[in-house]
């Protein structure tokens, strides 16, 4: 898999009704890479996550994963094909606890049938994924609360709740969106860390607005704008962009 | 004369918790109050009658009273349910559009079951006594058939309070209950979970229909009371709650004996009604139901 594309999607177009939110934009993630998607709001950065995750159909465009041609996925077999996702905001199962929010996230490595699942007979994998879990939160720094229900969580632990829940699937590519909204400088340095240890074996693609996040941690950044691809490049050249810095940078958000 | 009537109000209210559940599971997981409810618990009872004369013996009749509900349960989802909430998706109609189809559901199974069946009541019998214990010279009015149902309703409670607090499948149906959207993503598939959900609610009724009928009449409005206690069980219980809908029936079936021994039967219905408008006026989320805040 070294340094082969991992994930791409060719000239995806997305109508809404009569209003195009997106028009022909392709990206490419390789394996080892973090890639940021940036764009002022409405741009169609969540749509193209939509699209990717099987929560919108696009009137056209292609996927391929790992070099071979896909259907656009399920949403609910998006774990299978290596990718798992976090929403804008919150996004946890509020009834659920902790540990529970990332049980749910490890369905796909959970399979039983359904006699079994009636039966409740656990998988024999049940007893290591706990310990897995346990594990994974400690890592994440937040094992203390574990047993909490997730509505009773500080914002910035939900988020981290959230980031666990799509890395305990075992997932190849990490698609986070704003994972740094409404963290504070500690969480957001932390976050930082955690998307270049991830990279380390596997990919990230990043929506994101928080730039010192986006331009620290990304290989490379896709930018979007009413639902086109302006600008595609390093961090150092999107920086120093003029159709970028005209449409979203302008404003001299640049620091 | 408290105990016996604490015991009439457990057993009826046992029989209030097994409806309101089954209302429950189906509004968790597709955020509708299924009217039709009451139609398809008293179909799966005719179904059980119907075995029970041919193979003269109640007790193969009742589990597959409730096979035949779940099954049911899950159709009316997928033949019905399904399509429906695939087209009415938004628009001022797209809430109650739902509502009103299992209005015209409930009508279309009790004219089929008319039809079938006819219009007369029918002796659903069960081996049991309904004749109430006896100690010394004293006759309780509760019967071994008011025993099997307060024994089968925890059997009902236990079994899913073990699915949902312990078992995966239990697990995904918490998750899609209040996120779908989010469970989806996750890697559950949501619509076969709520198909679960709605199987589990057939099973339910029809095992409340199945265990009540015997101590009455069978008819194709035969349950039609009992939905209406079931649902204004299930208000008082929050309506999103499972422990809400048990305890919702409960507070209902013993406060209905109560009001039926000490003060009098003409009132009984008329108090159900006054606890609910009373629960709604001061927690309209019922008294298990989640806070309004939606934490998405």
């Amino acid at each position: 898999m070294q340094s082969s594309t991992s994930l791409r999607m060719e000239k995806v177009t997305v109508d809404f009704g009569g209003l195009r939110a997106l028009s022909e934009v392709s990206i490419e993630i390789h394996s080892g890479e973090v890639v940021g998607i940036i764009g002022p709001n409405g741009a169609g950065k969540t749509t193209l996550f939509n699209v990717l995750s099987g929560l919108v159909t696009p009137a056209s465009g292609s996927l391929f994963i790992g070099g071979q041609p896909r259907e656009w996925p399920r949403s609910h077999e998006l774990t299978k094909l290596g990718l798992a996702r976090t929403l804008q905001g919150v996004g946890l199962f509020s009834e659920l606890s902790v540990i529970e929010n990332l049980l749910v996230g490890a369905t796909h490595l959970n399979r039983q049938n359904f006699l079994q699942a009636l039966l409740g007979l656990k998988a024999r994998s049940e007893d290591s994924m706990r310990e897995r879990i346990v594990e994974i939160l400690g890592d994440f720094g937040i094992a203390d609360y574990a047993e909490l229900s997730a509505a009773e969580l500080p914002y910035p632990v939900s988020k981290r709740v959230a980031l666990a829940r799509a890395f305990i699937s075992e997932p190849t590519t990490l698609l986070l969106d704003e994972p740094a909204g409404g963290l504070g400088v500690e969480d957001i340095v932390w976050l930082k860390d955690f998307v270049l240890r991830f990279r380390a074996q596997r990919s990230v693609l990043l929506v994101e607005h928080h730039m010192d996040l986006i331009m620290n941690v990304c290989d490379r950044i896709y930018v979007l704008n009413f639902g086109q691809l302006i600008a595609h490049g390093t961090p150092e050249e999107i920086r120093n962009d003029p159709a970028v810095i005209t449409a979203y940078l302008g404003t001299g958000a640049t620091q | 004369m408290f105990i016996d009537t604490l015991l009439i109000g457990i057993s009826s209210g046992a029989i209030y918790s097994l409806m309101a559940l089954s209302l429950v599971l189906v509004w968790r997981s597709t955020r509708i109050v299924n009217f039709a409810q009451s139609g398809q618990a008293v179909f799966s009872t005719y179904i059980g009658y119907e075995i029970a004369v041919r193979a003269h013996d109640y007790w193969i009749s009742l589990p597959l009273a409730i096979i035949f509900g779940a099954l049911l349960g899950s159709l009316v989802d997928l033949l019905f349910m399904r399509p429906l909430l695939r087209r009415v998706k938004d628009g001022p109609i797209a809430e109650i559009a739902p509502v009103i189809a299992t209005l015209g559901l409930l009508g279309l199974l009790q004219s089929l079951l008319g039809l079938i069946w006819g219009n007369a009541f029918l002796q659903y019998a069960s081996p049991l006594s309904a004749k109430g214990f006896t100690f010394g010279s004293h006759t309780v009015p509760f019967s071994p058939q008011n025993l099997f149902i307060v024994l089968a309703s925890c059997a009902v409670l236990v079994i899913f309070g073990f699915i949902f607090k312990y078992t995966n499948l239990g697990l995904a149906l918490r998750a899609a209950s209040f996120q779908p959207e989010i469970a989806q993503l996750a890697g559950v598939r949501v619509s076969r979970v709520r198909n679960i959900g709605w199987a589990f609610a057939g099973a339910t009724g029809a095992l409340a229909g199945a265990v009540i009928t015997p101590t009455a009449t069978l008819s194709p409005n035969s349950l039609d009371l009992l939905f209406v206690s079931g649902f204004i069980a299930a208000v008082i219980g929050g309506l999103d709650s499972l422990v809400g809908a048990v305890v919702g029936g409960l507070v209902l079936g013993i406060g209905f004996s109560f009001i039926l021994q000490y003060i009098a039967g003409s009132v009984t219905f008329l108090v159900g009604f006054i606890i609910l408008m009373v629960v709604l006026l001061i927690r309209p989320r019922g008294i298990f139901g989640r806070d309004a805040g939606r934490h998405a």
